[in-house]
């Protein structure tokens, strides 16, 4: 329990710092931010309480807000994301239900399982969180290029780390 | 009561969502200044567009009051203008001689309505009665003879124009005196015919035919007209004359009536005189 905790913790500084210090500053081709951060939520446990899991992101929407001069935006696409994670969570459900203590990463999980996980929970988060900040539907065509090509480099890189740093539970 | 704080138990997680969303939202608008102005602005468009259409409403049920105030203002309008106000300023030319006798006054008007293409035309001046102008005055221009006063009113006159088929102007030639009447024959509004010009005298293209002033309309020598060409019919011993009228009357403007002050003394004498001719 206590280990999760630190675990967690060291897991958010080192995505948020990421985030802050380097992909922050990452704008592939002009338009395209990859957003690594919201992997933590993403590897929170899944039987962690609703509501904490939603004051949770909203804290690290915030923080991520308080850096990159965005008060709020980054707190509400991830509030949203958190708000759908259950859902997403229960769709796509292996048939025997999860295990008490399951951490949806590709090693405890199938790949092909995380890929659509991760996939459809990015996909909202980037939707909520160019919208917000385009805040006009105007511009949808230009802002939906922009959503496809930045959710496809945050999915790269969330796999990308999965296969680096998370180590498999039976090394450990 | 209790009910209802059951309800918001239940759904706690979704009420949760809501309120950190309004807050973020609340948070982003706050400090961004962008959101900020466009947040007031898509407000202010919506209120304007609701108001757009509560006054297209308002407009329509107004339509008709709204119309006749700008008839009325219209008519107010127009009848301020130049045109609407009618002209009482003429002038009346008269000299004080004594070695001479005022014969002739000149009244100025303008032509208010004219025609030309009918058998019978007549002119309307603006012009009448309270100014002077009396039937069987004679009108003139600063370029010819144009017709004779028929009716009058306070404040207008007609005129019988010389392109009607009942007048006749008495007319002479300016080189040798031989008078006859001039008449349309109502073709063509530039021409008209002199008759009883008899075949004795010579007479040329080109001659100048002027009024006379044996009919007490005219004073004397008014320009009418030039000779076109003449000829004699077998067997007559009149010229039929073309004339070519010196007016244009399809573009006239300001004419001159004249008043024969001694109309009345010539006309009783003439008058007398017939009547002790017929007795």
């Amino acid at each position: 329990m206590l280990t999760d905790i630190i675990q967690l913790t060291v897991r958010f500084l080192v995505l948020v710092l990421l985030q802050i210090v380097v992909l922050n500053n990452i704008q592939l081709s002009g338009f395209i931010n990859p957003y690594l951060y919201v992997l933590f939520i993403l590897m929170l446990p899944v039987k962690i309480p609703r509501l904490l899991l939603m004051l949770i992101s909203f804290l690290t929407g915030l923080i991520i807000d308080l850096f990159s001069n965005t008060i709020g935006m980054h707190a509400g696409a991830c509030v949203f994301m958190a708000f759908c994670r259950p859902g997403v969570l229960r769709l796509i459900s292996p048939r025997e239900g999860y295990e008490a203590d399951a951490t949806p990463s590709v090693t405890e999980m199938s790949f092909n399982w995380f890929v659509i996980y991760a996939g459809i929970l990015i996909l909202l988060h980037h939707l909520f969180l160019f919208y917000m900040e385009v805040f006009r539907f105007s511009e949808i065509l230009s802002t939906l290029t922009r959503i496809a090509g930045s959710s496809v480099a945050t999915l790269s890189l969330v796999i990308m780390s999965q296969f680096l740093f998370v180590k498999s539970r039976k090394d450990r | 009561m209790r009910s209802l704080f059951l309800l918001l138990w239940r759904n706690n997680f979704l009420i949760t969502f809501l309120l950190l969303e309004l807050l973020s939202f609340y948070l982003l608008v706050e400090n961004n200044k962008y959101h900020n102005a466009s947040v007031l602005n898509s407000a202010n468009r919506m209120t304007a567009r609701i108001y757009e259409g509560v006054n297209y409403v308002q407009e329509y049920i107004h339509l008709k009051t709204n119309n006749e105030n700008l008839a009325r203002e219209n008519a107010m309008l127009r009848s301020r203008l130049p045109e609407a106000f009618y002209n009482n300023s003429f002038t009346r030319e008269t000299v004080t001689d004594s070695a001479v006798r005022q014969q002739y006054s000149y009244i100025t008007a303008s032509v208010i309505n004219n025609s030309v293409n009918r058998r019978n035309n007549y002119l309307t001046l603006d012009k009448g009665s309270l100014h002077g102008i009396e039937p069987e005055m004679g009108v003139i221009s600063s370029t010819g003879v144009i017709g004779i006063i028929k009716d009058v009113s306070p404040h207008y006159s007609t005129v019988m124009s010389v392109l009607h088929k009942d007048t006749r102007i008495s007319t002479r030639l300016k080189k040798s005196s031989y008078f006859g009447s001039l008449e349309w024959d109502g073709a063509d509004p530039g021409e008209a015919t002199l008759r009883q010009i008899t075949t004795s005298t010579r007479i040329m293209k080109g001659d100048t035919v002027v009024t006379t002033t044996y009919s007490s309309i005219f004073p004397q020598d008014i320009m009418v007209g030039t000779i076109l060409d003449f000829s004699v019919k077998p067997g007559e011993s009149f010229y039929t004359i073309r004339v070519k009228l010196s007016t244009d009357f399809r573009s006239l403007s300001f004419v001159y009536v004249v008043g024969n002050v001694l109309k009345r003394e010539q006309l009783d004498l003439q008058n007398k005189s017939a009547k002790e001719n017929a007795n």
